[in-house]
């Protein structure tokens, strides 16, 4: 018997001069990386106040760090895509074969959802939902650590894959029966499987903690209707996480048992139905587009009102937009797959139904727009985003309601016109909405501003590329092409195909820019430093300290109305601003690091490998490895500590000098 | 601005300047399904487009260094404003929903397409990766060609041997999906002599970018012709041949069989879904896509 499964050294595709380059590329920046921390000797600080901590904010900063180096690795693989089209016309073959092209689009989708957008949106909401709430951490900081761990685990296993073996060629949706043994025999989709499996598992867990918080945790006097609108949609997304994703888990979980046991839930054989697959994949599949727009809604929201000095026009209309979006987006998913010969009257209602979601998202269209109308538009690099997002979004929306006239979609199905639309939406909406998330918090996260210049040329970078990339691809759509297509014989279509090559590079440039811009920043934090408040905004999260301490507030804010912050700032101004210099504070109980999110990540990265190349007894010991940590945790003594109240007086009183100065 | 013209310019491009794709149909099909696709662009436009001038007209104006624009920050709601901004959309999605579901009735794949002549039959398998096209009434077979008659209406039948793919003639009209132990059924016509290029719009493995076939719209009179030559030439299809072609093999150039074993199509769709367990029944599988 193979100790080592399916393991040995052919697993490492060594006559591959593409992936060995990047693979070595990637080994050098993580040699890099360590040899930093060592130098620096920060292996002691990064284990107590980053990894271990159950702090939301250091988690959500995290996730977000998260996000950003896997935006790097599946641009990466964009750009490749598109080189790879930009060449491979008429006879030619380009500098990819299908094999290596097959994985490449298949992992740039998986990994831009999975671990881009998706800990993108987690580590946003982590860090600003409880600020928002006015309260001290999420319901379980723990379990919160956790989520994370095994997010970025099943992002370790992704990156692996590049290295050992091969990544899965079935696409990121992972249709079967393509994606059963007998059409792809190789480790490629067991690592899709399984790094989604443990990843999904860590955004199931966040979904249940942040619906638990939002419901149960809100300062005193927050009732529903006084949540900021991007706590409204969090929890929309939350409630849709908690609902969807068992589903994937569970459609995971079958192909898992058609490969690995000889069940047949969807293959040819043995009465598999492959339709079931795609029901279920997409069942999951459309509320995770909304999953992962609705914060980005959210963060629109909050900063249009802010840089507008208003607060958001029609707040009830968009929270009954919000939750009208989160129910309709179960009664979608079929427009997916109008062409598998569904009758009329199926089509027809799925059509119907998707196209009634598009009412309360042009609700919100137009509610941002009075928001804007009658206030003072500062145009900071947040706006620059949340504008050049409405201008193009309506554009997304409306190919997308076009797709969801059934006949329309039997021709447009599958080309590379959707791949425009749901770039259209997916970047014009959600990335844009992360990026100007990240631009507006990051103060509150690091107590200094993001370089202004750098900010609005990546901006423009961005949107610019972003149509040139795009634009192109609806007309190739209509032209006929298709999506995944290695190589190509119609001539006429390489024109445009270069044209989005082009603007490709320049949403390289953008992306770029955001380096530079993170880079300049923090060496230019003194000049930057700001205050509590620097963008004179309206909720919670800026009445406390930038960066917030621990603790988050050192008195429980009491809240009475909408745009808690403002209202007060109001009152202030009325009375003169008459503060509390000798007000008495309170020791307050805090959740205590815990090394449990790593270590459970730990192990569950080994199952996963083990899993993946059939090294049985070895995933056998990571299931015992996990389950002792588990008993670990469950059987510890103190899971509380307390922050003496002088402390907390002495960080408010630096805190007060520090505003006063 | 910017954007208005940047549509117009791709959609006049793209109306104008295309040979081929689902903006030069050149069937009954591919007609209705262009229309449908125009009016619902055009009722959509009526309100995006306006929606894009006013984002950017408000965006500017309210500009804080804008002396002149009235600071209203209590603008929070307006009743009025809230109906408008709810119909606006809903009335929108009325009419193109009444295009979405008169279309998907009328453009069913299953509907008979209205004509006075007798459709042509043609079976479709997909295989790894190459299509089969089956003539039953004919009884000949050709690999990544089609031949059809002008004029007359040609309904598919469809399965796979293999994976899920799509078939997709663009100029005649929108695809429908090939499932193994399954058949699907689909409508077109050509309306016009010419050869128009097909392919599968469901990614399938590795060979999938050459999974191409061409179709050639031929008069009455050519097509039989074609079929009393196909006849007299190439190699005949029965259950051996088939299992050698339906071992994967790419980019196959097209040619023809002279003679196909009858029923082999329903063997195809029958086989795939008994494979493992010939004691199981069988009937019911052919007809899940239907139900």
């Amino acid at each position: 018997m193979n100790l080592l499964g399916k393991l040995d050294w052919n697993a490492v595709p060594l006559h591959e001069p593409i992936i060995m380059g990047a693979t070595a590329g990637m080994v050098l920046i993580v040699v890099v990386v360590l040899g930093f921390i060592t130098m620096k000797g920060a292996w002691l600080y990064l284990w107590r106040e980053w990894i271990t901590s159950v702090d939301h904010k250091r988690i959500g900063v995290m996730y977000i760090v998260l996000a950003l180096v896997m935006m790097l690795r599946g641009f990466s693989d964009a750009i490749m895509m598109r080189a790879q089209q930009a060449v491979a016309a008429g006879g030619a073959q380009g500098y990819l074969p299908p094999e290596h092209f097959d994985q490449i689009f298949s992992a740039h989708g998986t990994i831009m959802i999975f671990f881009m957008a998706m800990p993108f949106v987690v580590g946003v909401m982590n860090f600003a939902v409880p600020l928002q709430l006015g309260i001290r951490d999420v319901a379980f900081p723990t379990l919160n650590s956790v989520s994370f761990w095994l997010t970025a685990s099943g992002a370790l296993l992704i990156n692996v894959s590049l290295a050992i073996g091969e990544f899965s060629k079935a696409g990121w949706t992972g249709y079967a029966p393509l994606s059963e043994l007998q059409f792809s025999p190789g480790v490629g989709v067991d690592y899709y499987l399984w790094s989604l499996q443990i990843s999904g598992l860590g955004t199931l867990l966040a979904g249940i903690n942040f619906v638990t918080t939002i419901l149960k945790m809100r300062a005193p006097g927050m009732g529903y209707m006084r949540m900021p609108v991007f706590c409204w949609t969090a929890l929309a997304t939350n409630l849709l996480i908690v609902a969807a994703f068992p589903i994937l888990t569970a459609a995971l979980a079958m192909l898992l048992l058609d490969r690995y046991l000889g069940f047949h839930f969807f293959t040819l054989s043995g009465q598999g139905n492959q339709m079931l697959y795609a029901n279920l994949f997409w069942v999951w599949g459309h509320p995770e587009v909304y999953i992962l727009i609705l914060p980005a809604f959210g963060i629109f929201s909050e900063v249009i009102a802010t840089f507008s000095g208003k607060p958001l026009f029609g707040y009830r209309s968009m929270v009954a937009a919000t939750m009208a979006i989160c129910v309709l987006s179960f009664l979608v998913w079929l427009h997916h797959f109008f062409t598998m010969g569904a009758s009329a009257n199926v089509n027809g209602f799925f059509g119907v139904m998707t196209m009634i979601i598009a009412v309360p998202t042009g609700v919100k269209v137009f509610n941002w727009l009075f928001t804007m109308y009658g206030g003072r538009v500062r145009f900071s690099v947040p706006v620059l985003w949340s504008v050049g997002f409405m201008l193009t979004f309506v554009i997304g929306g409306m190919t997308g309601v076009l797709m969801a006239v059934p006949p329309a979609d039997f021709q447009l199905h599958n080309s590379v016109f959707l791949i425009a639309h749901f770039h259209n939406v997916i970047i014009g909406g959600v990335v844009f909405g992360l990026m100007a998330g990240y631009n507006y918090w990051f103060p509150k996260a690091f107590g200094f501003k993001l370089d202004e210049r750098w900010g609005k040329a990546s901006f423009w970078c961005w949107f610019t590329g972003f149509y040139l990339a795009f634009m192109p691809l609806y007309l190739l759509g209509l032209m006929g092409m298709t999506r995944r297509m290695q190589h190509y014989d119609d001539l006429t279509w390489q024109p445009w195909l270069l044209v989005a090559m082009l603007g490709t590079v320049i949403i390289l440039a953008g992306i770029a820019c955001q380096v530079v811009q993170l880079v300049v920043s923090i060496r230019n934090r003194d000049k930057l430093r700001v205050g509590s408040d620097p963008w004179d905004a309206r909720t919670l999260e800026w009445a406390t300290a930038s960066p917030p301490p621990a603790w988050n507030f050192a008195v429980q804010p009491r809240v009475s109305g909408i745009d808690a912050l403002w209202s007060s700032k109001q009152r202030v101004l009325a009375t003169k601003g008459e503060s509390s210099p000798g007000r008495a504070y309170e020791p307050i109980e805090m959740p205590k690091n815990s090394a449990t999110g790593f270590v459970t990540a730990f192990f569950a990265v080994v199952i996963g490998f083990a899993m993946i190349w059939h090294i049985w007894w070895m995933a056998g010991l990571g299931v015992c490895g996990a389950f002792v940590t588990l008993l670990a945790l469950a059987f510890r003594r103190h899971a509380e500590f307390e922050v003496p109240a002088e402390q907390i007086a002495r960080f408010e009183r630096a805190h007060q000098a520090g505003v006063a100065a | 601005m910017r954007y208005r013209l940047l549509i117009l310019v791709l959609i006049s491009v793209a109306l104008g300047g295309c040979s081929e794709g689902i903006l030069d149909p050149k069937g009954p099909i591919a007609s209705a399904e262009r229309l449908i696709l125009l009016n619902a662009l055009g009722i959509m436009l009526a309100i995006v487009i306006p929606t894009i001038l006013a984002t950017l007209a408000v965006a500017f104006w309210f500009r804080s260094s804008n002396l002149r624009a009235s600071y209203r920050p209590d603008f929070i709601y307006s009743g009025r404003l809230e109906l408008l901004v709810w119909s606006i959309p809903a009335m929108t999605v009325l009419l193109v929903g009444g295009v979405a579901w008169v279309g998907a009735h009328d453009l069913d794949g299953r509907k008979p397409i209205e004509s006075t002549a007798k459709p042509v039959a043609i079976q479709v398998v997909s295989l790894d990766w190459k299509w089969l096209f089956i003539y039953p009434e004919q009884g000949i077979a050709t690999v990544n060609k089609l031949v059809v008659p002008v004029g007359t209406p040609i309904s598919f039948e469809l399965t796979s041997s293999t994976v899920m793919n799509s078939f997709f003639v663009p100029q005649l009209g929108g695809q429908i999906y090939t499932m193994s132990g399954m058949v699907t059924r689909l409508q077109l016509q050509a309306d016009h002599p010419g050869t128009y290029p097909g392919l599968s719009a469901m990614f399938s493995g590795d060979g999938f970018a050459d999974m191409r076939f061409t179709v050639d719209a031929v008069s009455d009179g050519r097509f039989a012709q074609w079929v009393r030559e196909t006849h007299d030439t190439g190699p005949v299809l029965d259950a051996r041949s088939y299992a050698d072609l339906a071992k994967p093999s790419k980019a196959i150039a097209p040619y023809t069989f002279r003679e196909v074993a009858a029923d082999l199509f329903s063997g195809i769709v029958n086989t795939a879904s008994a494979t493992d367990n010939p004691s199981q029944s069988i009937c019911s599988t052919s007809q899940r896509a239907e139900r």
